[in-house]
């Protein structure tokens, strides 16, 4: 997993509550057997006007140019400001993914589905819950100031915005430690393999028949 | 002390570890896998030259893609039209051999919708921790087993270590009390309760449902009200055991030898909340107030009864609340105030892990039966949820009663709940269906779903528009009897 270096990030602002996986990454491109090349296909529906398929050229489709992420003052932005509840739906990885590959670091809202949130951070994304408030205000400052940038420093947990306010925010330690040293979940879990095998053979004594094969 | 709710029971069951910055490692009793999920889960396994932790927790079955039409059916994985859905399809046979996981293929009479497929094998019992990359995974919590969906990068976790790194959710009781209606179902109760608690309700929560009006329904109807948990916001959903549980079970396949089962279900029996157990949060829902619900919108919780109107986005105070209404009703060309009795469907859909199961199928025959499909309605499919599924329904004439009121009857899959296969809505289209999530293009691109319980979506293909299935012949005869 890539590291999580500290960002100057410039923010886009995603203004719909419920952004659910599928309008995130549409179902036709989970097809992949790849873990790559979604960001072009990141919110398709929106981002597009006609139906897209898997493996078709992007470059040659008619934008939608109401689209935030089509506007030539969000190009290149990598903190993404949503509303609540965002990730909502389907466990499908491929959201983060496409997230990612497009260029997101961060996503910023007062809330976020779980399974989302699990997957977003597997995949070196932060993601920083904030209250409706806050996130509001930041809201009326990104539409107001073009260029506008967030400092996100994980190390610290917090954000600074231009004016010098300064937001903090809660992660907890495991998940700060995987981000910031690009950490693989599966060798860590490993380590405790002795752990694992005692458990198992303990539940195995147990309970027998959650071990069975098919009679 | 408290007593312990029955998550609780589960989560320390399960515990391997706790570790000091509170995330802990539990132990994967059951994995499911499917072949949108796990391609690049295996392939992690493959470049980091690990192997499954214990092949025989694990059991993969190819849903997403497969095809639903008997021609297409008939070529096995060569009948699947679209090249890069016959890639995933095979890849999960491929990685199935190559790793030594079993699998139903294609046209295993076994194969179907995963999480139709685990319980009724019996691969899912109570006392269990189940997973699989799909967020319906909560489905298997109506056997009180700990179950919740996953992400790719978790699937190549379990599959190598046999546990997944978890923090404890927090404790939700939704008790459902009284006598529904005639004709009001699981679905309805579950639809009820989003849009009570909205789908973001249940974040961060195990949602145990409990009460008369959720004892009292079969084990198919439970695991319609456990499946759309995540619909709520909720990874789990959990139902206590019971004689239903215990007797679903019996014979099954995976289920307890006979050896063991007395032992088994001893221990199911302790599958329960402590009387005194605390929940975080309680929400209770009255049984014989809840209508047949329909969804008007665009997320489950834009739900209402059948005898209710399309909201006025006006009228909502909450200014994310009202663009969120508004941005619906446009997609959806719905207007405010509309009956819900107005709506006219294109097509309709019966199937999907929430309602492909053979009581699900019955209940649909039921309204379906001596009647013709709508002129206006220009496909009405039934979808089973597994081979075996179909079978019993054939077995009781159930795909003669479709099939004569015009209705189309297929094979297994996960069909048009989410179109990954050829079974899609166009653009504009209203459906009726029975599936869990009626997202922008979910069914299709620019397609407009609404979700209903099995015998809505039967009455509305039939009439054409929706109608209250309260008012239909069968029922009130019941209601008179």
């Amino acid at each position: 997993m890539q590291k999580f270096e500290r960002q100057q990030g410039l923010v886009a602002p995603l203004d719909r509550a419920n952004v659910d996986t599928d309008l995130i990454i549409p179902k036709q491109f989970l097809k992949s057997i790849q873990r790559s090349g979604f960001g072009v296909n990141l919110f398709d529906e929106l981002r597009y006007l006609d139906e897209g398929q898997p493996g078709q050229d992007c470059s040659q489709r008619p934008l939608n140019p109401d689209f935030v992420l089509n506007q030539t003052r969000y190009q290149g932005a990598s903190v993404l400001l949503a509303r609540r509840n965002f990730g909502c739906g389907s466990s499908r990885e491929h959201a983060p993914w496409a997230l990612a590959d497009f260029g997101f670091r961060v996503v910023i809202a007062p809330s976020f589905a779980d399974i989302f949130y699990n997957n977003a951070f597997k995949n070196g994304i932060l993601l920083i819950t904030l209250p409706e408030e806050a996130v509001d205000r930041l809201f009326r400052e990104v539409e107001t100031n073009e260029g506008y940038r967030l400092d996100v420093d994980l190390e610290q947990q917090r954000i600074t915005t231009p004016s010098g306010e300064i937001l903090e925010f809660a992660v907890d330690a495991f998940r700060k430690h995987c981000l910031l040293e690009g950490l693989d979940d599966i060798g860590i879990t490993l380590q405790d393999e002795d752990a694992i095998r005692a458990f198992e053979k303990k539940h195995r004594a147990d309970r027998p028949w959650l071990f069975r094969q098919a009679g | 002390m408290a007593g312990q709710t029955l998550y609780d029971k589960l989560w320390s069951q399960h515990l391997v570890k706790e570790r000091d910055d509170g995330t802990a490692l539990i132990y994967i009793d059951r994995h499911l896998l499917h072949e949108v999920t796990s391609p690049q889960a295996f392939e992690g396994l493959r470049l980091a030259g690990r192997k499954p932790w214990r092949l025989d927790a694990n059991l993969a079955t190819p849903d997403h893609n497969v095809p639903t039409t008997v021609v297409e059916r008939a070529r096995g994985n060569a009948g699947i039209q679209d090249p890069v859905s016959l890639i995933q399809v095979q890849t999960l046979d491929d990685n199935c051999e190559a790793f030594g996981i079993e699998e139903f293929k294609i046209n295993d009479a076994r194969q179907g919708i995963v999480h139709v497929v685990g319980p009724e094998q019996g691969a899912t019992l109570p006392g269990m921790t189940v997973v699989c990359g799909d967020s319906h995974t909560a489905t298997h919590g109506a056997f009180a087993a700990l179950a919740h969906g996953i992400g790719t990068s978790e699937v190549e976790h379990v599959l190598a270590t046999q546990c997944l790194l978890a923090q404890k959710m927090k404790n939700m009781l939704v008790r459902v009390e009284g006598e529904l209606g005639l004709g009001v179902t699981a679905k309805d109760i579950v639809l009820a309760v989003i849009g009570e608690i909205g789908t973001a309700g249940g974040t961060g929560y195990a949602i145990e449902f409990a009460g008369s009006a959720i004892r009292g329904l079969s084990m198919e109807g439970r695991m319609t009200v456990c499946n759309m948990a995540i619909e709520a916001g909720a990874r789990v959903g959990l139902i206590a055991v019971d004689d239903t549980t215990i007797d679903y079970l019996k014979d099954r396949p995976y289920a307890p030898s006979a050896a063991q089962w007395e032992a088994a279900v001893a221990d199911w029996r302790g599958l329960v909340s402590d009387e005194d157990a605390a929940f975080d949060k309680v929400v209770e829902l009255d049984a014989a107030a809840i209508e047949p619900q329909v969804t008007w919108g665009t997320s489950p919780e834009m739900v209402t009864g059948i005898s209710g109107e399309v909201p006025d986005p006006e009228a909502q105070a909450d200014a994310t609340l009202k663009s969120g209404y508004q941005r619906a009703l446009e997609y959806m060309g719905l207007a405010a105030k509309q009956k819900i009795t107005d709506i006219k469907l294109d097509k309709v859909f019966i199937g999907s892990c929430t309602n492909s199961r053979i009581e699900d199928l019955r209940e649909a025959a039921k309204v379906a039966k001596g009647k013709k499909v709508a002129d206006s309605v220009q496909l009405a499919m039934v979808v089973p949820g597994s081979g075996l599924v179909k079978r019993q329904a054939e077995a009781e004439g159930l795909d003669k009663i479709f099939v004569e009121a015009g209705f189309e009857w297929r094979e297994p899959g996960c069909s048009m709940c989410l179109a990954m296969n050829a079974d899609k809505l166009g653009a504009g289209e209203h459906c009726a269906s029975t599936s869990n999530r009626n997202f922008e293009g979910r069914q299709g691109y620019g397609g407009r779903t609404h979700l209903v319980s099995p015998a809505m979506a039967a009455a509305a293909a039939i009439a054409g528009h929706f109608v209250d299935v309260r008012t239909l012949e069968s029922n009130r005869a019941a209601q008179e009897a």
